[in-house]
């Protein structure tokens, strides 16, 4: 009943169109339920006694929980009954949980491309240098400096060796964004005198492409290259797109938001024959595909350890020696890192990185087999649906990502709605603005094809039970929202949704 | 592999769900596959992983235990296996 009132005070007129914002399905009263969540959030850790009487902080707040899920019940309930228009997100919101007690309340984590859980193996080992060997590693006159500088250097081998490269290539940085940033403003700026011209692609990570708009400015021009519907480079656009002062081609990877695997061994041999750097942000890729820098030229290559169930705030570059890639520093500083970023190392921070790599090495069968396993259960059951499709290339992909687009939903409405899992609608650095994926807009999607698709984290630790459920959940609530859907119900109408105005950004 | 059934049991102590599941799994996975190695070096080197990650399983185990947080909405509640 209260359905059929909202769809009644949302009838499409002529008129009325231009009310169809996307938040006609969020209500005010959304945010303030967002911020009492939070805020009770923050206090939900409490001592606990432990049996020899020891008071340990501890984060079990079940009843905390499920308190806080109560309020949100109730204020939702509340809001129902005081207007009459705007109930739908609030009762999208009741069914955000499922109404089933005796589960837990925590999300399913299922957002893998942002970041994944520390693996307790790297955990394990990081507790070390947190520990007893504290020492600078690059303090070479006592015995607490060799410790750490052996891990390090143990690290570096185990880094290298899931690339195929030689330790002596890898630079540790503070993480993916810094060795692109590195690459694209060192290579240019090191070679300015002679080379002028930058090629990517429009589909690359908001680090590389800002690097990019940055070099604009000292001068130099830049090509983005267009991407097909799949979300690959062509390559003989590549091919054409370079010039005789072209020093750099940066081409991700695998992609963040869809999981498309670009022809790395391809791209290489077309940069080697021209002799341009070929650099591949390969945050999302590292041990997760197979990557030989020797096999496909990759001259420059970055790796986030927070990708690989490492720690977070470290990563490294790639950067081959033979033959030689210079690159002007970011940084200035004591020349550690072969001068080409200085500052002391963090000797747990590169220690759990060096264990997460080496893991990635060792596990990558039975990753390989769990995650594929686990993704064509997801896709098969998420595609389903009614007008569902995936984005970006069915064949060159990575499985462990997965973006599904639900039309005739907003996206960030039925994220609303499964607060039971962590997802997102695209990178985490465009999530917190509303704005549409700018990477589904490079394949030729529209506005409302962008708004209502959802990125899947498939990772080592997903269990077949929280694919099972998130399938389920999925399913039902694009039902739910699409019956809600003023959209759904204009595409039953006949009415053309290109012709509407997006407002709001 | 006389680690093996001790390395279940370690990884049992996980209370977090996505690592006890997979630490399990894990577990008996590289369990069957020990079981049909036949080079006494080969069978030692595993046995020698097994130990060490026994060692990791029960310290980060207790880990686990010391900093807990909500279950999952996959989890149920009534589950006592530790
Ligand atoms: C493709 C890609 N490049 C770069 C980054 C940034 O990595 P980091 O967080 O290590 O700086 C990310 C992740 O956010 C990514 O997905």
């Amino acid at each position: 009943m209260l359905r059929s009132s909202f769809v009644r005070a949302h009838r499409i007129s002529s008129t009325a169109t231009a009310a169809i914002s996307r938040y006609a399905l969020r209500p005010n009263g959304n945010t303030s339920i967002r911020r009492s969540l939070a805020s009770s959030a923050s206090t939900v850790a409490k001592a606990v006694e432990s049996d020899d009487g020891l008071s340990i902080e501890t984060h079990t707040d079940v009843q905390a929980a499920n308190k806080e899920q109560t309020n949100i019940r109730t204020a939702s309930n509340s809001i129902k009954s005081t207007t009459d228009g705007i109930s739908s997100g609030t009762t999208a919101l009741n069914h955000a949980y499922r109404e089933n007690t005796g589960y837990g309340t925590r999300p399913i984590y299922l957002d893998m491309q942002a970041t994944t859980p520390t693996d307790p193996r790297v955990l394990d080992t990081m507790l070390k240098y947190y520990t007893g060997l504290y020492g600078n590693p690059h303090s070479n006159t006592h015995s607490y400096g060799w410790e750490t500088n052996k891990a390090v250097e143990a690290a570096r081998e185990y880094v290298a060796d899931v690339i195929n490269a030689n330790s002596k290539e890898i630079i540790f940085t503070s993480g993916a964004t810094e060795s692109n940033n590195m690459v694209v403003k060192g290579v240019a700026r090191f070679y300015s005198k002679t080379k002028k011209h930058i090629i990517t692609t429009k589909t690359e990570h908001k680090c590389v492409i800002e690097a990019a708009r940055a070099m604009m400015n000292e001068g130099f021009d830049v090509t983005f290259l267009n991407v097909d519907a799949n979300g690959l480079v062509d390559l003989k656009e590549l091919e054409d797109a370079i010039r005789p002062d072209t020093c750099l081609v940066s081409v991700m990877a695998v992609n963040n938001e869809i999981g498309v695997i670009q022809p790395l061994k391809e791209i290489g041999s077309i940069c080697k024959k021209h002799k341009v750097y070929f650099h591949t942000d390969a945050a999302q890729a590292y041990g997760k595909i197979p990557i030989d820098v020797n096999e496909m030229n990759i001259d420059l290559l970055s790796i986030s350890s927070h990708k690989i169930y490492g720690p977070k705030g470290i990563g490294a570059l790639y950067v081959r020696r033979r033959p030689r890639v210079r690159l002007e520093p970011l940084l200035s500083g004591g020349g550690q890192e072969r001068g080409l970023r200085s500052g002391t190392l963090a000797p747990p921070n590169v220690a759990g990185f060096g264990e997460a790599a080496r893991i990635m090495k060792t596990e990558y069968e039975n990753d390989k087999k769990h995650i594929e396993r686990l993704s064509k259960k997801l896709v098969d059951g998420l595609l389903a649906n009614d007008h569902t499709n995936l984005n970006g290339s069915a064949l060159h992909r990575y499985p462990g990502c997965i973006n599904v687009s639900f039309a005739y939903v907003e996206g960030e409405s039925l994220l609303m709605a499964l607060r039971d899992i962590a997802l997102s609608s695209g990178s985490a650095c465009t999530s917190a603005s509303l704005e549409p994926s700018y990477v589904l807009h490079a394949l030729g999607k529209d506005d409302a094809m962008a708004h209502s698709s959802i990125r899947f984290g498939i990772g080592r630790f997903t269990t077949e039970a929280e694919v099972d459920y998130v399938i389920k959940a999925i399913s039902e609530r694009v039902k739910f929202l699409r019956e809600l859907s003023p959209l759904w119900e204009m595409v039953q109408e006949g009415i053309d949704l290109d012709s509407i105005e997006w407002s709001g950004h | 592999m006389a680690a093996a059934p001790t390395r279940l049991q370690s990884s049992k102590q996980f209370n977090n769900y996505n690592f006890r599941e997979y630490f399990l799994r894990r577990s008996r996975e590289s369990f069957k596959q020990n079981m049909t190695l036949q080079k006494p070096e080969e069978v030692s080197r595993a046995f020698l992983d097994a130990k060490e990650e026994l060692g990791i399983l029960k310290r980060q185990g207790v880990i686990s235990q010391m900093y807990t947080f909500d279950k999952l909405v996959v989890e149920p509640l009534d589950n006592k296996h530790h």
